[in-house]
């Protein structure tokens, strides 16, 4: 049993100074990562899930995005990263913690080569010449599967396919043997096969590397095929926590399960309608008294907006913070797998 | 399903963009199917495929290189501009992203209003006020919505939006271009059965385009699937995805990952290898060739048909042809 906890988040909030107000994104999110593991953290967009691994990289804007909260802290292998000063962070970034984005076409600069890219990397890094930084990019670039890397490797970001780009985009992130790669929706740009490429690439790179991985989604099929543990966000909140089977077949939080619900499977014939959520997210200026997804939810009781539901522990790290665990609250209608105690 | 009528008959549709002197993008090569009345098309493939293409140019946005288009017995590309005008007021489309389809210096009132105005559905001010009323209600807005631009709403209330533009001439056919794929999943579902109920209630026929093929399994009776300008299978929904026949379906189909994480731990088939090709003037012969594992000589030389090889399941492929 892999248990050494490589990252840890602590109470995290996350607030923006907009013109509007203050947004308060993040919410209390606390999760940590362990050596190996693929930590999913799942959400619609606007839920704080990109806002969060970002902020653990330090990539906010400094001067609108605050982090504050009560003991707030974010430790990797036990060093705050909050107190580091910037210098210092910038040695973390790029070489323990690499991250990858969601459009690989505005991440990569349009006027420098791919093998200049990744070899800045290294570069900076490490301590390497010109020549062996170049000979490590073309390394890297056969890692990620790009067919014929020695011409490639002299060609600009426009030559590339979404596919292609986002496979640098992998090798400069794993250029310096990082030990954590956040994954900020790695594949919602591209085309399923493709999709299919890139899960294979990152999960066989995790295999050899033992990488810790955070994945940050919206596509709970890609959860399902990459995740050991899931955290589903709501409203700058993890609303549930688990196992990627306590999340898929047991899940505790009526969040989660209408998230399951809305999506149709494959392995289903034509029913009739779709399960779906009545209404749209709340405003995070104004964050809703009590428990963010009452306005939504169909179980929703009187206490639910009145006070902030605390986590209910179902065993190992399976935690939901609904009232409907609650031992006093009214059960009746609510559906079975919600309530059913976990063997 | 014998007394079904055909409503839509796409033959040998081509449509060729030529770029530079001597570059063809074959974006809708050969494609020929039939849609009938009530029933939901899915047409499903990668992005550059040419579905978006063939569904504009099956509405006469775009003038066809070749084919014809044939809609409840006439000429889609040979009207006159009466008979066109008539035309958009029977099939309508929705499209893909909320956000650059509606005019956003227009309230949400005249951007509903301006086909009715257009076809002269309403006979006064009131009338077109009520009718707008109504559509803003049929798709799950407020009457107060009616007199705010596209920027005040969210991408789910602009697709429903571009649902009410649609419906507001009674159409009988609309084609739906990946409405949903900008939406999240919890909005999605929304979308998907506002869509199948307003089917259901007026009767339309749909022509649905998309990339997410659990979502076409899901509202589809029957479903193409397109390869670099080609339809390369086309069967019911049902049958497709218990059956498919063509290595490119196949691949298609078992890279969608399923959200179940017994059934992906237990997924052993390797991903289709390489990406699609360019359809800037490309090879003869079957065009998934260069990605198809069972490629032989004469798929590189000759196009294959699309065959009947089971009642209703077409596919095109020489493996299928000659085993």
């Amino acid at each position: 049993m892999k248990n050494n906890i490589l990252l840890e988040v602590r109470n995290l909030h996350i607030s923006f100074s907009t013109y509007a107000g203050t947004v308060q994104a993040v919410r209390g999110v606390d999760f940590s990562l362990n050596v190996g593991e693929t930590l999913a953290i799942v959400g619609e967009s606007g839920c704080g899930k990109t806002v969060t691994v970002k902020s653990i990289v330090r990539l906010l804007p400094q001067d609108v995005a605050k982090i504050h909260g009560d003991n707030v802290g974010i430790t990797l292998d036990g060093e705050d990263l909050l107190s580091l000063e910037e210098v210092e962070m910038s040695r973390v970034r790029g070489k323990r913690i690499a991250m990858i984005f969601q459009d690989p076409m505005t991440s990569l600069n349009p006027t420098m080569k791919i093998g200049d890219q990744i070899g800045e990397v290294l570069l900076i890094h490490k301590n390497v010449s010109k020549k062996e930084a170049r000979l490590q990019a073309l390394e890297l670039l056969q890692m990620v599967n790009i067919p014929n890397a020695e011409q490639r490797i002299d060609q600009y970001p426009f030559e590339f396919s979404g596919g292609m780009l986002q496979r640098v985009m992998i090798a400069t992130a794993i250029a310096c043997d990082p030990e954590i790669l956040i994954a900020d929706e790695p594949t919602t740009a591209l085309d399923v096969t493709i999709q299919a490429q890139i899960i294979e690439l990152i999960k066989n790179l995790q295999r050899e590397r033992d990488m810790g991985v955070i994945l940050v989604t919206h596509d709970l099929g890609v959860v399902a095929s990459m995740a050991d543990r899931i955290h589903v966000m709501y409203a700058g909140q993890i609303v549930e926590r688990g196992t990627a089977d306590e999340i898929f077949y047991s899940p505790k939080h009526p969040y989660t399960l209408a998230l399951l619900k809305s999506v149709p499977k494959l392995t289903e014939d034509k029913q009739e309608p779709l399960y779906s959520l009545i209404g749209t997210p709340p405003d995070l200026i104004n964050p809703p008294h009590g428990c963010s997804f009452a306005p939504r939810c169909e179980f929703a009781m009187k206490i639910c907006r009145i006070a902030e539901p605390s986590p209910t522990l179902f065993g190992g790290y399976h935690e939901s913070c609904c009232w409907l665990h609650h031992p006093k609250a009214n059960k009746s209608g609510v559906p079975e797998i919600l309530l059913r105690e976990v063997v | 399903m014998t007394d079904r009528e055909t409503l839509l008959e796409v033959r040998n549709l081509k449509k060729h963009f030529k770029i530079g002197r001597k570059s063809i993008v074959k974006a809708v090569d050969d494609v020929s199917f039939d849609v009938f009345r009530g029933e939901t098309f899915g047409l499903v493939g990668e992005s550059g495929c040419g579905k978006t293409t063939c569904g504009k140019t099956i509405l006469g946005l775009h003038k066809p290189t070749g084919g014809e288009v044939i809609y409840d017995g006439m000429d889609v590309h040979a009207l006159d501009s009466d008979r066109k005008k008539d035309f958009t007021k029977i099939a309508q489309i929705v499209f893909q992203d909320p956000y650059s389809s509606l005019d956003p210096r227009m309230t949400v009132g005249d951007i509903i209003g301006e086909g009715m105005d257009i076809h002269h559905l309403c006979k006064d001010k009131g009338e077109r006020e009520e009718r707008v009323f109504d559509l803003l209600q049929t798709v799950g807005l407020n009457r107060e919505h009616i007199n705010r631009f596209p920027h005040e709403f969210s991408g789910g209330q602009r697709q429903r939006i571009g649902i009410a533009r649609a419906l507001a001439v009674e159409p009988e056919f609309i084609v739906c271009d990946e409405p949903i794929s900008a939406l999240d999943v919890s909005i999605q579902a929304q979308i998907v059965n506002l869509l199948m109920q307003l089917q259901r209630e007026k009767q339309l026929t749909y022509l649905f385009i998309t990339h997410n093929l659990a979502m076409i399994k899901y509202i589809s009776d029957r479903v193409g699937v397109m390869y670099l300008g080609n339809l390369v299978e086309l069967a019911g929904s049902k049958q497709l995805y218990e059956m498919p026949y063509h290595p490119y379906t196949q691949g298609l189909l078992s890279s969608v990952p399923v959200p179940d994480p017994r059934i992906e731990r237990r997924k052993e088939t390797a991903p289709l290898r390489g990406e699609i090709p360019t359809s800037i003037n490309p090879p003869p012969g079957c065009r998934f060739a260069s990605r198809c594992d069972y490629a032989r000589e004469v798929c590189y030389e000759v196009m294959p048909p699309l065959i009947e090889i089971e009642d209703e399941h077409f596919v095109a492929c020489h493996l299928m042809a000659s085993p």
